[in-house]
């Protein structure tokens, strides 16, 4: 078994530096997907960059038009603590509370799962539908991209060699609007999803009339979808059982799952439709709500 | 529930802390993986990536030479051995199969079949040096199941074996089934004709562990002198030591194994896996060795117990059965040895049953030799037996209970095996069912439904020998060899305070090594508390003999004139001689020297169990998944000897029936490689996934016991399989034949998805 050198960086200044160093690297943030990944031998690395001493990666902070800035290391418990967070943006919280137990939800964190990139990752659809962005930075500086636009493969993205996850930016939610995420496993507590889904319904005034909807799912694709025609189907119409399911239709053609241990193609095509239709139904409760 | 009128026990009853209780909510006690010794290494295990294979060569070269490896062995460091029968207890092997299992000889016939073990100065260089070890494999096609491997043109396990037929005869072609017996009595075609109702059909179940959370661990030290010692997490130290003396030629007197505590067993932790390669490694390099599984070793690498494809056909008529035919093929894994006949025989033990046809098949496949789980092949059968007669006590409307009741055996019925049941409470257990709030409570709801099972196990006797020594100041030493997984020091030192009339905090019982007590069988069988307890008072009663002797001596009078009643000795005539327990305790030095206890039995009369369980589910229809509502079991467990134990062992083999419904399975490639090797996607049901199980216990009291102990620990796993799926059915209209019933299988089969 190979040695490992550890290193935990203060600033981005040093973690950028550490990146730089010629080894080979990956990030310990909370640790719960990479010191398994480590010990089974499915990964090889020359160093371990903790992610959990750097300021800016540790703190969360609201902006002054409404929006949520998280730290990608900011650990899950912190999150689902803040009641504030819980009354804004329950989405949120409906995935912080899913990943792990209280252990790892102590130590785990969006920026970890996101980074770990997954095709079933618990948080990603949620923070899809919440349209939220990610900053990156390395070296030379950052730059800004959509969620959905980071992943490129099974535990790939669009993260280059020097760079790292800074910041999950969670927009500003428009008024009369309301998110939920779920996910679907064989037991009530332990498992990787099935199939996840996050949606996000934006009612009008008059809250008769849908204005946007966004729907991503997670575990059905070598990536987290984000099935933009699925919302834009809602566009225009009332919510009902009909519109509902018409969304769900095309979230559920959008799936190419595999077949394996944790299910079958035919059950997530099936488990997509249904997911969708009951996300939809309490995104439109809690829109109802706001 | 008391069914018959219970002495008035003292301590039998009562619900004491456990002796070992403190050490283990404390973290103090040491199971297999704590022990530690002055030089000891570490060892690997090399195992074979493929589920077929023939081994071409193995060359360890590279390995011995690299820094840190002390040892590096393979099967050729194993003596050959002969075709010699071992029994461990729950479940034979022959001895050559049993060391081909623990090191692959000519084949590797399953995905982590050991191939060769390294000893390193840490588990780092061992590991590094297992990958050095080259192995030329002829990769050949596996087989995974029983219809697959039964098939004339099936890849051959071992191209030698013929199939031994029910008239003792061999196969004249070879094949992959190792043996097929049958059962037969009455006349079934006669029976079907006349029959009112007739179900038949066919079942599917996949191999599924135990799941015990300890992995299996062995440490040996191969000493100077050609004797060995042995550290493990077991459940029968004896069977170690007489498995271990076959695999290594050694006297059994060479050799001590000394039980650590145990996380889990469930019948897993009977064979040896780790222990044998460890007592190699440590001869050739003279250091003790430790090995040590890790989740995956212990999925891939020890002893599941056996899927299998099952065909029953059952016929009703007047509201009473008359006439089962069933055909059961169960996988053993890569040797012979499923537990396909103790299936045969129990399935149908519960009911009164004339006409009878019933074929087991022992079929070898490319998966782990399975081992014993908790009543070993009754689950299997059940979910096939129970599932019918469901279905029979619907298509003629009664309830199902009832038609239990109605067809349930009792004393004098004959089992399929000829043997006549002595006194059984199959008829108080489904009475105490009927009679249950649960049962009595309506179940409402949409998607909701209700489902019953029966189920039987033997229960074993065996072998068990104990030595209890009285202390000075009237407490007493019970010295035992029975590994204690359920509660069986209390359960045991329960039944001498009994006997003795003394109080249980003063009998302190210690689990020994295999030198320091006469043989005892494996805690398996549910045996323990049943035999290892009519041991205990045998030794309680020659204490009694041996006390009454002594106040004889010291009243001057005849034994006779002394009795032993309540813990105290009395003269019959004369009030004034009386003592206390601790008062002649305190006698030993002038009455004769120290006063020891005796008790050495072959139990024959294990009486057995019966259980009937009552289950509510829901079960979202759109996704698929079934929940547990509500679970009530009732089981006849002859007297309760620590009731709160008793419930834990009923509740116990629920939950892992519930998972064996519901989630759990070895989920295979079609390279025969265990795709869900882990906790994680191996899904064991969590607390979050279960109700309350309640618990009616009935007392039936075995009449072969002096205190009416009946097992108890097995037969909670027996109805579960079949009364969920007879839930799902109520609850859905669609009956699954296949387990698990998982999600996936629900949604597949609702909404004909493909």
């Amino acid at each position: 078994m190979k040695e490992i050198d550890y290193l935990a960086p203060s600033s981005l200044g040093e973690a950028y530096a550490a990146l730089q160093n010629g080894k080979t690297s990956a990030f310990l943030a909370g640790g719960t997907d990479i010191i398994v990944q480590l010990r089974e031998g499915r990964k090889e690395v020359d160093q371990l960059i903790d992610v959990k001493h750097i300021p800016e990666l540790m703190s969360y902070a609201w902006t002054d038009d409404g929006g949520l800035v998280i730290g990608a290391s900011v650990p899950f418990a912190e999150i689902y603590e803040d009641d504030e967070i819980v009354r804004r943006l329950p989405c949120v919280i409906d995935c912080a509370t899913l990943v792990g137990g209280i252990q790892i939800q102590s130590r785990a964190c969006f920026g970890g799962n996101i980074g770990n990139s997954g095709p079933a990752a618990d948080t990603v659809p949620a923070l899809i539908a919440l349209g939220a962005t990610l900053t990156l930075g390395s070296a030379d500086g950052t730059r800004d991209l959509p969620l959905e636009d980071f992943f490129t493969g099974p535990g790939q993205n669009v993260l280059g060699p020097g760079e790292l996850i800074i910041t999950i930016n969670v927009p500003p939610q428009p008024a009369n609007s309301g998110s939920f995420f779920h996910r679907f496993i064989p037991r009530n507590e332990m498992d990787i999803a099935v199939v996840n889904v996050g949606a996000r319904i934006d009612l009008d005034a008059s809250g008769e009339r849908i204005e946007g909807a966004r729907i991503s799912v997670g575990a059905v694709a070598p990536v987290p979808l984000f099935v933009a025609a699925a919302g834009d189907a809602l566009v225009g119409e009332t919510p009902t059982e009909d519109s509902f399911a018409r969304a769900a239709d095309i979230a559920a053609e959008a799936a190419t799952p595999i077949t394996d241990m944790r299910g079958s193609i035919a059950q997530r095509v099936h488990l997509t439709r249904v997911l969708t239709y009951r996300a939809l139904d309490r995104a439109l409760e809690r829109a109802r709500e706001a | 529930m008391t069914t018959t009128e219970k002495p008035d026990y003292k301590v039998i009853g009562t619900r004491p802390i456990r002796p070992d209780g403190v050490e283990k909510v404390t973290g103090k006690a040491l199971y297999g993986a704590d022990i530690h010794l002055p030089d000891l290494v570490q060892g690997a295990v090399l195992r074979s990536p493929h589920a077929h294979a023939r081994i071409l060569s193995i060359d360890t070269s590279a390995a011995e030479a690299m820094p840190g490896v002390l040892a590096v062995v393979t099967h050729s460091d194993l003596p050959v051995v002969a075709d010699k029968v071992l029994d461990m207890g729950e479940g034979a092997s022959t001895a050559s199969d049993m060391s081909k299992n623990v090191l692959a000889a000519d084949k590797a016939l399953y995905r982590g079949h050991a191939v060769a073990g390294v000893a390193a100065t840490n588990v780092h260089d061992a590991l590094t040096a297992i990958e050095a070890i080259k192995v030329e494999y002829e990769v050949l096609p596996p087989v995974l199941n029983v219809q697959d491997a039964m098939r004339d043109d099936a890849p051959l396990l071992d191209a030698s074996r013929h199939t031994k037929t029910p008239t003792g005869e061999e196969s004249e072609n070879a094949s992959n089934v190792a043996a097929h017996n049958r059962f037969e009595g009455g006349d079934v075609e006669a029976a079907y004709a006349e029959a009112d109702v007739v179900v038949e059909r066919e079942f599917d179940t996949k191999m599924v562990h135990q799941g015990y959370i300890e992995p299996h661990n062995g440490t040996a030290n191969w000493n100077s002198d050609g004797t060995l010692t042995v550290w493990t997490s077991t459940q029968g130290a004896f069977a170690v030591r007489g498995a271990l003396a076959e695999l290594l030629q050694l006297p059994v007197s060479r050799i001590r194994v000394i039980p650590m505590e145990i996380g889990g067993g469930f019948g897993g932790k009977i064979g040896v896996y780790l222990e044998p390669v460890a007592a190699l490694l440590s001869r050739k390099c003279g250091r003790p060795v430790q090995l040590t599984m890790d989740r995956t070793d212990v999925f891939q690498a020890t002893g599941p117990t056996s899927g299998g494809h099952m065909k029953g056909k059952i016929a009703v008529k007047d509201g009473k059965i008359t006439a089962a035919e069933v055909s059961l093929a169960f996988e053993a894994g890569a040797f012979p040895g499923s537990p396909v006949m103790a299936g045969a025989m129990c399935m149908l033990s519960p009911y009164e049953v004339e006409n009878f046809k019933v074929d087991a098949y022992d079929v070898v496949v490319n998966k782990p030799k399975v081992a014993a789980y908790r009543a070993p092949g009754a689950p299997n059968a059940s979910f096939c037996v129970e599932q019918l007669i469901d279905e029979l006590a619907r298509e003629t409307g009664a309830d199902p209970l009832q038609f239990r009741l109605d067809n349930s055996a009792h004393e004098g019925t004959r089992m399929i095996t000829g043997v006549a049941h002595p006194r059984i409470g199959q008829e108080e257990t489904v009475q105490a069912a009927q009679a249950s709030d649960h049962y009595q409570s309506p179940i409402e709801g949409p998607n909701r439904g209700r489902g019953v099972a029966g189920g039987f196990w033997f229960n074993a006797g065996m072998q068990s020998s104990v030595v209890a020594s009285v202390n000075p100041d009237g407490t007493v030493n019970l010295i035992e060899g029975s590994t204690d997984i359920g509660g069986t020091r209390a359960a045991l030192a329960m039944q001498l305070a009994e006997t003795l009339g003394i109080e249980y905090d003063s009998v302190r019982p210690t689990v020994v090594d295999t030198d320091s007590v006469g043989h005892n069988d494996v805690t398996g069988g549910s045996r323990t508390a049943y035999a290892s307890g009519q041991a205990v008072y045998e030794a309680g009663l020659d204490i009694q003999q041996q006390m009454v002797a002594r106040a004889a001596q010291l009243w001057e009078c005849e034994a006779e004139d002394v009795e032993f009643v309540d813990g105290a000795l009395r003269h019959t005539s004369d009030s004034e001689k009386t003592m206390t327990f601790a008062e002649l305790a305190g006698k030993q030095m002038e009455t004769g020297g120290p006063l020891q206890g005796r008790g050495s039995v072959v139990a024959r009369s294990p009486g057995a169990a019966f259980g009937v369980h009552v289950v509510d589910v829901e079960v979202d229809p759109d996704t698929g998944k079934v929940d547990i509502l509500r679970y009530t079991i009732a089981q006849d467990v002859g007297t309760a000897v620590h009731p709160a134990y008793v419930e834990g062992q009923m509740q116990g083999g629920v939950v892992q029936g519930i998972g064996w419904a519901l989630n759990e399975e070895y989920y295979y490639g079609e390279d025969g490689r265990m795709e869900n090797a882990s906790f994680l996607d191996y899904r064991m049901p969590t607390s979050l996934d279960l109700p309350m199980i309640d618990t009616i216990i009935v007392e039936v009291p075995n009449p072969g016991h002096p205190y009416g102990v009946r097992g108890v620990g097995e037969v909670p796993i027996v109805p579960p399989l079949a009364a969920i799926a007879n839930a799902v059915h109520d609850a859905t209209g669609h009956r699954f034949t296949e387990l698990p019933i998982s999600p996936r299988r629900v949604v597949e089969e609702l909404h004909n998805l493909q």
